[in-house]
């Protein structure tokens, strides 16, 4: 099928421009997008009235509890709330039930992916077996049976020894590694980020120093590999020094932080509210903001959803027994739009963070506005309000922290390859 | 003495939600259960008709019995549950718990839970009274109300004292909500202890620490002891028993730094020889441990009618 959007703002992280214009897309590429474009043949003209045009969001550490956990999110369910998030690739954390370790689980859901979700799925396998920190996994099968990196999600590789073999055999297969750089000993049992909050909460609590600490040991095993290494989120300030050293070094190091640690702080736990207990904790104001101003600056290249879905039973629970996660694939766009509204981020740098940045981390075309590349689009009322419902979300489960959030900023429709798979 | 003063509380979870007024007439009430508590006959029938249930979900001996007499001397119909023995062993969860007990009909819930915020959490979902017997390290509202009325009636105010807080304040309920007290009734709090048992960022609750406890205990007119547990005594947060005794342990030594007229008190049970002498403890011109605990039936009596008060007036 063969579109023309017109009368579009097209949001190009690439150009780093954001200007009136038309784009042209056919055989499921962009052919071409600005001021004048020609009319491709038998193409369905979308009128777009003035709505921002960009390229779809890759979403890295998207957590599709197949295996093990169908009932929290399936790749269906997944598919569609990622269609109706604008985000249209989902990269997968291989932390299910069992992990993601072997080419055989792989096969099984990449299978499972392509029968049942809109949007594209690229998966990511465990770095070790059963995400236990002791023994790589079989990293060159995994690779030929797609894995797009290799996590062991937010479990820390505490053994260096085994960390830094795995490291080296990595590289050698040109593989991209993803880890949660964490200080194993101090974070244990942490349900929060120590300091004055924590302290009046009474919860057991982690120092932001934790977060430095793993970054440094990581930043040392990279140097010693010459691994490829993209840390997957860095929340506190402490950590960018390192970070911004570790760059200017030439290190293949890139770094990425989740929607929420960007746009909320441990004060909204409250009392106890266990939808806004996630991993890490989420942190102080101070932190938060030094993290906007990283991503502003590029020291941060990606954001990311960390979308995890938990049922209502492990939520509603004790604040230190209550699993850690939240959903965010439906919320991360307008949850982002709060820092462009707030004057942190202007719309092409925002999406270099949701779609350029990451693409080009993973080696995708897509990400662009460019001739040639995928007909991956989001289309999206950057000003609309509304009142964020936690029942209306496509997810199975439905624990978002912005339930009742009045958000600024809506998806109208959503295209992958240039069929549209969302359209509101 | 009049009790007219409104306490516009559904619960009593913790301190942080009362203000000053609320706590003067929490502690005035108690103090004429003090009286009543001392004659021949001590019952009342306040809170007859009333079911008050006891959900322990973590050991206590003292707590739990001192709730259970303030609500029997009341006239309440008591009920004790040892939760570790109970449905949770089944893997029943907090809420089903509380909804099955709620069901019941119960006035006044009392609670202790050893994770922060799980009293919050049950009293979310219930619609009678909760009170707060200790949720992990978060509160313990009416030791700290015991604390206060224990030291109204000694020093005769409850404002512009200095007192000290010295042990464990990290894991300590009891710590954080005498905190807020004394804070809210303007008093000069001094936390003493090392650092590894010291809350992150403590100091930003407007109180001074001290790692040494001879500079802590300096002039001071309360001096409150906490309890050390026994499995936090070695290598993890201290190095060992006769270490902490040794440096923060109190002792007459110690004691004669702090104001000649100045208070000992201690939540209970003590480790006699670990965080207090066990002579100071018994020294009845210095220590007022057993106030403390025939203060606490007293303020749990006046708690619990200050919200079955409430319960009264709103009809469910």
């Amino acid at each position: 099928m063969n579109l023309l959007f017109t009368n579009a703002r097209l949001i190009d992280p690439e150009a780093g421009t954001d200007h009136p214009g038309s784009l042209a897309v056919g055989n499921g590429r962009i052919l071409a997008s600005g001021g004048e474009v020609a009319v491709p043949e038998g193409a369905q003209v979308i009128d777009c009235r003035g709505a921002c045009l960009a390229p779809g969001i890759v979403d890295i550490g998207v957590k599709v509890c197949e295996p093990g956990e169908r009932h929290k999110e399936s790749y269906k369910s997944a598919g569609l709330a990622a269609a109706a998030g604008g985000v249209t690739t989902i990269v997968t954390r291989p932390d299910t039930t069992p992990a993601i370790d072997s080419p055989e689980t792989l096969e099984f859901v990449t299978r499972r992916a392509q029968a049942d979700t809109p949007v594209n799925v690229l998966p990511m396998a465990a770095l070790t077996k059963g995400r236990a920190g002791r023994e790589m996994t079989e990293i060159g099968f995994l690779m030929d049976a797609g894995a797009v990196a290799f996590t062991d999600c937010d479990h820390v590789v505490a053994d260096t020894r085994v960390f830094s073999r795995a490291l080296t055999y990595a590289r050698s297969c040109g593989a991209l590694v993803i880890a949660h750089p964490q200080d194993p000993g101090l974070s244990n049992g942490a349900a929060a980020t120590s300091g004055k909050f924590a302290s009046l909460r009474g919860l057991p609590a982690v120092s932001p120093m934790a977060e430095r600490m793993g970054l440094d040991r990581d930043i040392a095993l990279i140097e010693m590999t010459g691994a490829r290494y993209h840390a997957d989120q860095i929340t506190t300030a402490r950590a960018l020094p390192a970070l911004e050293r570790a760059k200017a070094n030439g290190l293949d190091i890139t770094a990425g932080v989740s929607i929420h640690h960007l746009t909320l702080n441990e004060m909204d736990v409250a009392d106890y509210r266990t939808f806004f207990k996630v991993k890490p904790p989420l942190r102080a104001e101070d932190d938060r903001l030094a993290v906007v101003e990283a991503l502003g600056a590029g020291l941060i290249d990606i954001i990311s959803s960390m979308h995890t879905p938990q049922d209502e039973e492990s939520k509603r629970l004790p604040f230190e027994e209550a699993a850690s996660g939240a959903v965010a694939l439906e919320t991360l766009l307008p949850a982002a739009l709060r820092l462009v509204h707030a004057g942190h981020l202007d719309l092409p740098g925002l999406f270099r963070a949701l779609s350029l940045n990451p693409a080009r981390r993973l080696g995708l075309g897509c990400g662009r506005l460019a001739p040639g590349a995928p007909g991956d689009l989001v289309l999206f009322d950057p000003d609309a309000p509304f009142v964020m419902d936690r029942t209306t979300l496509r997810s199975k489960s439905r624990n978002t922290p912005f339930d009742g959030a009045r958000m600024q900023g809506r998806v109208v429709a959503t295209y992958v390859a240039g069929t549209p798979v969302y359209r509101r | 003495m009049s009790h007219d003063q409104p306490f516009a509380h559904r619960h009593l979870l913790g301190i942080e939600q009362l203000g000053p007024r609320d706590i003067a007439t929490i502690l005035d009430l108690a103090d004429s259960y003090v009286d009543l508590n001392r004659q021949a006959s001590k019952h009342s029938d306040v809170l007859a008709g009333l079911t008050q249930i006891n959900m322990f979900f973590e050991n206590s001996t003292r707590t739990q019995a001192s709730f259970e007499i303030a609500g029997k001397r009341l006239g309440a119909d008591v009920m004790n549950m040892a939760m570790q023995a109970s449905s949770i062993k089944k893997g029943e969860t907090l809420i089903d718990t509380a909804m099955t007990l709620n069901a019941m009909h119960p006035d006044l819930l009392v609670v202790r839970h050893p994770q922060s915020g799980a009293v919050d959490l049950l009293a979310q979902k219930v619609n009678c009274a909760v009170l707060n017997a200790g949720d992990g390290r978060h509160e313990h509202p009416t030791q700290a109300l015991l604390d206060a009325l224990t030291i109204r009636r000694a020093k005769g105010r409850l404002h512009r004292l200095n007192v000290a807080i010295g042990g464990d304040i990290a894991h300590s309920r009891v710590a954080r909500s005498n905190i807020l007290l004394l804070g809210k009734m303007e008093n000069r709090i001094r936390l003493i202890g090392p650092p590894t048992l010291m809350p992150a960022q403590i100091g930003e609750f407007g109180v001074e620490v001290f790692e040494d406890m001879h500079q802590g205990l300096k002039e001071v007119d309360v001096v409150m002891m906490l309890r050390l547990q026994k499995e936090r005594m070695d290598g993890g947060f201290i190095p060992s028993e006769r270490e902490y005794y040794h440096r923060y342990g109190l002792d007459a030594e110690k004691l004669a730094l702090a104001r000649p007229d100045a208070i000992v008190m201690h939540p209970g049970p003590m480790n006699r020889g670990v965080e207090i002498d066990g002579t100071l403890a018994d020294d009845i011109n210095r220590s007022v441990i057993q106030e403390q605990v025939e203060m606490g039936v007293a303020v749990r009596m006046a708690a619990m009618e200050l919200l079955a008060r409430n319960l009264r007036s709103v009809p469910a």
